[in-house]
């Protein structure tokens, strides 16, 4: 719990000072840091140039409407897609998808489940690839996120709700420690909402962070987190 | 075996398309179904000429099986693109190489292994000789996992395009002729009581190459599909 303690005086120190300027002296370094970071596809630029910097222990909102690249933004930071211009850091380095692998994990409109597979059978294929947190287990996590019982059912017999949550326990059970959730609260009923919200928060008090795009009708309320505004 | 390692990563993937192939036995059914349909076809065309039958079957056998596993082809990577998980292995921290290797496997042995079981019946449907029937099954033994290779990496490149079964037939009918001349040249050789070591030789060489080469090209391609 050291960590979280350190990284939510982090953030405190972050509120008070400049936020233009991520890289003050005496604070911890940023887990994942973007300077001048663009995109774009062909000659159109999709974002940017944005700056960020997300420390361990924080939740960082990125806004925007359809169409202003958050989603590709998520994808370019899980080294799912290549930057062209601006540096993005993991750990104060360069981030290199081969070197990365395993700290960033995206749960995105695609849930990555295998319908014909039970919840837990898909966990498991989770828990082979990434390994998984200290003190979690398959079952326990599935009881935890609401699934309990349905641990046998095939994913394809669920509702939109109780999937999405399937797809939620896979980022419980692994290590990861950055989760960038992409429209994380599409298709969840109010329990579902403040489901992800609790998720979230104890993530970050664990140490990990968490970077959740979201245009305004639903978002993440708690403390005050900062935010990446995207424009089209 | 211990989450996380490579080896738990393979076993994952391993185990989990063999559980999909399983819950969807049907469709595992289909290239069989299909196999046997074609040889008993063959004899009613051609006529009750054994020793012509007899002649060609090595080679119909093969084609056979080549075909049959074209079946199959085409959804090879499709649901894994279409539902997230490849982004999940993208993700993950392991060589994507070895996790799409593992998967060329399950598909061997749900698609070819089947074919290669079944090739004695179609071949002794088409009245070829007990004496190669053991070179038969050893040309098909390294000619299917190379055709699920080659087949494999066509695939990946084309996983971006839609209708991409047509491309597909067109662009692997180049690279399965070796494969078929070999392997039916082995075949071809044991039946005339010729040596017939080379041509499996260079099967086994080509099969050793793809191996490698292969699961690199398909997770090199891969990424460039999603890298979109």
């Amino acid at each position: 719990m050291d960590t979280a303690r350190t990284a939510k005086d982090n953030r405190s120190f972050m509120m008070r000072t400049d936020l233009s300027n991520p890289t003050l002296p005496g604070e911890s370094d940023p887990l994942l840091e973007g300077r001048d970071v663009t995109f774009r596809r062909g000659d159109e630029t999709v974002f940017g140039p944005i700056d960020f910097a997300l420390h361990a222990g924080e939740v960082m909102l990125v806004e925007g409407d359809n169409g202003s690249g958050k989603t590709t933004l998520l994808r370019l930071l899980a080294g799912l897609l290549h930057h062209q211009e601006g540096d993005i850091l993991l750990h104060g380095a360069p981030l290199d998808r081969l070197y990365a692998a395993g700290e960033i994990i995206l749960l995105g409109h695609h849930l990555g489940l295998k319908f014909d597979l039970s919840p837990l059978e898909n966990l498991r294929v989770a828990e082979g690839l990434y390994g998984r947190r200290q003190g979690t287990e398959p079952v326990t996590v599935l009881a935890g996120i609401g699934l309990a019982g349905y641990e046998h059912e095939p994913v394809r017999r669920l509702s939109a709700g109780q999937k999405k949550r399937a797809a939620l326990a896979r980022l419980v059970l692994i290590p990861a420690a950055i989760w960038l959730l992409d429209e994380p609260y599409a298709n969840l009923d109010r329990e579902g909402i403040s489901l992800v919200n609790r998720l979230v928060e104890q993530h970050i008090h664990r140490g990990g962070a968490a970077l959740v795009t979201s245009h305004g009708a639903v978002t993440y309320l708690n403390g005050e987190p900062r935010r990446i505004r995207l424009s089209a | 075996m211990k989450p996380g390692t490579t080896r738990a990563a393979c076993w994952a993937i391993l185990r989990r398309d063999l559980t999909l192939a399983w819950r969807r036995r049907g469709d595992m059914a289909l290239p069989v179904l299909y196999a046997l349909i074609v040889a008993t076809l063959f004899p009613f065309a051609l006529g009750p000429d054994n020793a012509l039958l007899a002649r060609i079957a090595g080679g119909v056998v093969l084609v056979i099986v080549l075909l049959a596993m074209l079946l199959a082809f085409d959804a090879l990577f499709r649901s894994d693109i279409e539902d997230g998980s490849l982004e999940q292995w993208l993700m993950a921290p392991q060589p994507l190489a070895l996790l799409v290797g593992m998967k060329i496997l399950a598909h061997w042995l749900t698609t070819a292994l089947p074919l290669i079981i079944i090739g004695p019946v179609i071949a002794s449907m088409l009245h070829l000789p007990t004496h190669p029937l053991h070179v038969l099954e050893l040309a098909l033994l390294l000619a299917t996992p190379l055709l699920s290779l080659l087949g494999a990496v066509l695939v990946a490149l084309t996983a971006g395009t839609r209708r991409s079964g047509m491309l597909l037939a067109l662009m692997l009918l180049p690279l399965c002729v070796p494969v078929v001349i070999f392997a039916a040249g082995a075949v071809l050789a044991a039946q005339q009581g010729l040596p017939w070591i080379a041509p499996m030789a260079w099967l086994g060489a080509a099969l050793a190459l793809g191996i490698i080469l292969a699961p690199l090209a398909c997770a090199a391609a891969l990424r460039i599909t999603l890298d979109s």
